[in-house]
């Protein structure tokens, strides 16, 4: 859109309106570290950072199978629940340390994802859009009441017995644990991994193109199966890692966990720009830590987070709908 | 003997008819041009033969196999490749990357930095911008590209669709030499275009298809002083 005169004014005063609310966020702040003191606040923040690497590991699946299939994946936060029951049985059951745990978590994900992909979403490949999406939330019910049953995981809240002991330090009052620690440093690894695998391999390239453009992809001799599968399966394990520090650091576990995290992921990735990576983590970020923020400063604020929380979708959508790294879509036929 | 062999091929959208039984063949190192009007099934042809759609009838015929039923990823590896009408760049992936996807059937990365080379000495320009992102590239470039990148398979047939679309005339001369030279090292072609002085110029034979059918078929020589192709597509009255 190009500046004409008659549009300045308007624009002036959009800009005195972002400058306001940056002003007002940042007298706010000022305020609330005033009033509590910093380290409560550096404490918050904190906090957020490890709810919101959490929400990323979800996060990333929701987005990078949309940007292959052009689906949002309802069943995916039932995946992220299941790795974390995957682990507790690892762990009461077997005696399983917690890199073993989390691995079982994953390859579990993995083979449920793939088998969810090719039985509901795979015969649906050429039908309309509307018709997977219905379908991807009647899956996420049938895994979240099918495993409420008694033989499966059983319908109440369970205790959850964390893989190692919790140590917290005291760093300048500033309190961190071990999982926070953990949580951070598995996701980066993660993260670090699924770059290389995205940026540096051939079949990661493969990916890239195929969200770009699946017919070229088919004429470059790419199996698109074979691609979505994979996609699938990464998203999956990294969904499966998340179930489980997920309950390392919230340690109660029952079939419907997934839902609450799971829709803020997705509207994380939303936030970041569906189909992007690096939106989907930043997104995440940002959504952790305005949950934990509302929860600390906000009055009544742990009664407010998730309305907050989804507030932030509702303001995406109006605002900027591609999302802060998302761009305009052009449909293709 | 012939590298390709079609026959009696049928191909619907739905209820559109798009192809209504058209026959013709490509002999070992000839460039073979289709030329046609918009919507006359020039593009559905080469998608056909690429296995990015199933005929309803009729057969195709690779180096003497039926490649009917082939899926379109296994007919890459099996030497047949296409450059898509409007290039199709991978706009988000470097040009570099893009040439690797064209090789992506392929094992050996010795063999392939090779191929790339080779890919260089058509296409120099490639080279200076292997780092930029293929979206980000001219028109004439992003041709070169896909064409680039449709080598970088190391096909016996290449299937270029509309070369020259939307290419200035000098642009237009350089695609279709390297096209002649890339036939010169033993590459058969199947050559669609809407240029048809160009594209008989250089082509050993051509077939005119109107409306899903063949109308013609002849040498370039006797197509090009055909009076019906040259009121009709040469635009001489
Ligand atoms: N995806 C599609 N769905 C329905 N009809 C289609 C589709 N693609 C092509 N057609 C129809 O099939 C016919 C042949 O189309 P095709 O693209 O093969 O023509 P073309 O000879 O390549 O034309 P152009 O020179 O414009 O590229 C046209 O009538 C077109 O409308
Ligand atoms: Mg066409």
């Amino acid at each position: 859109m190009k500046l004409t005169w008659r549009r300045l004014p308007l624009k002036l005063i959009a800009w005195v309106i972002y400058a306001l609310l940056a002003a007002g966020i940042v007298y706010g702040i000022i305020g609330l570290v005033r009033l509590n003191g910093s380290v409560f606040f550096i404490q918050a923040i904190l906090d957020g950072l490890k709810l919101g690497f959490v929400y990323a590991l979800i996060a990333l699946g929701y987005t990078m199978v949309y940007g292959i299939v052009r689906l949002i994946n309802f069943a995916h936060c039932d995946v992220f629940m299941v790795g974390a029951f995957a682990s507790y049985y690892a762990i009461t059951r077997f005696g399983w340390g917690f890199v073993p745990a989390i691995l079982l978590a994953m390859v579990v994900c993995i083979l449920l994802n793939i088998t969810i992909e090719r039985v509901a979403y795979k015969p649906l490949r050429n039908a309309p859009r509307i018709t997977a999406l219905i379908t991807a939330i009647g899956v996420s019910f049938f895994l979240e009441y099918f495993t409420a049953l008694k033989f499966a995981f059983g319908a109440d809240y369970i205790t959850y017995k964390r893989p190692f002991e919790v140590v917290v330090w005291d760093i300048g009052g500033v309190l961190i644990s071990n999982i926070t620690v953990i949580i951070v440093a598995v996701t980066i690894l993660l993260l670090l991994l699924l770059l290389y695998v995205i940026n540096k391999t051939k079949i990661g390239k493969a990916m890239r193109a195929t969200s770009l453009d699946k017919t070229a992809a088919r004429l470059m001799g790419i199996n698109i199966d074979g691609i979505i599968t994979l996609t699938f399966a990464i998203g999956a394990a990294l969904a499966g890692a998340g179930g489980v520090l997920y309950a390392i650091a919230f340690p109660q576990i029952w079939t419907f966990m997934g839902i609450m995290p799971g829709m803020k992921a997705f509207v994380a990735a939303v936030l970041g720009g569906i189909g992007n990576i690096g939106g989907a983590v930043i997104g995440s970020l940002l959504m952790g830590e305005i949950e934990v923020l509302t929860v600390s400063f906000v009055p009544f604020g742990s009664r407010l987070r998730d309305l907050f929380a989804f507030l932030v979708l509702i303001i995406v959508f109006i605002v900027k709908p591609t999302g802060i790294l998302g761009e305009p879509q052009v449909e293709k036929v | 003997m012939a590298i390709l062999e079609i026959t009696d091929l049928h191909v619907s959208y739905g209820a559109i008819r798009a192809l209504q039984g058209i026959s013709f063949n490509i002999e070992q190192g000839e460039i073979v041009t289709l030329i046609g009007a918009n919507g006359a099934g020039k593009s559905t042809t080469l998608r056909t033969i690429s296995g990015l759609l199933r005929p309803i009838h009729g057969d195709i015929r690779y180096q003497g196999n039926s490649i009917t039923r082939v899926p379109a990823e296994k007919i890459v590896k099996l030497g047949i490749s296409q450059v898509p009408e409007g290039r199709q760049i991978f706009s988000k992936l470097t040009v570099r990357e893009n040439l690797e996807m064209g090789a992506f059937t392929r094992k050996d990365k010795q063999e392939i930095e090779e191929s790339m080379e080779r890919v260089f000495t058509s296409f120099p320009r490639l080279k200076e911008r292997l780092k930029q992102l293929g979206g980000t590239l001219s028109g004439g470039e992003q041709q070169m590209l896909a064409m680039g990148r449709g080598l970088m398979s190391r096909p016996s047939l290449l299937l270029l669709d509309e070369p020259s679309m939307g290419l200035a005339p000098i642009l237009v001369e350089e695609i279709f030499s390297i096209i002649s030279r890339i036939n010169a090292d033993g590459v058969s072609i199947l050559l669609v275009e809407q240029n048809a002085a160009m594209a008989l110029s250089i082509a050993n034979r051509g077939y005119v298809l109107e409306t899903g059918k063949i109308a013609l078929a002849g040498t370039a020589a006797e197509l090009l002083s055909n009076p019906l192709v040259q009121t009709a597509y040469l635009g001489e009255s």
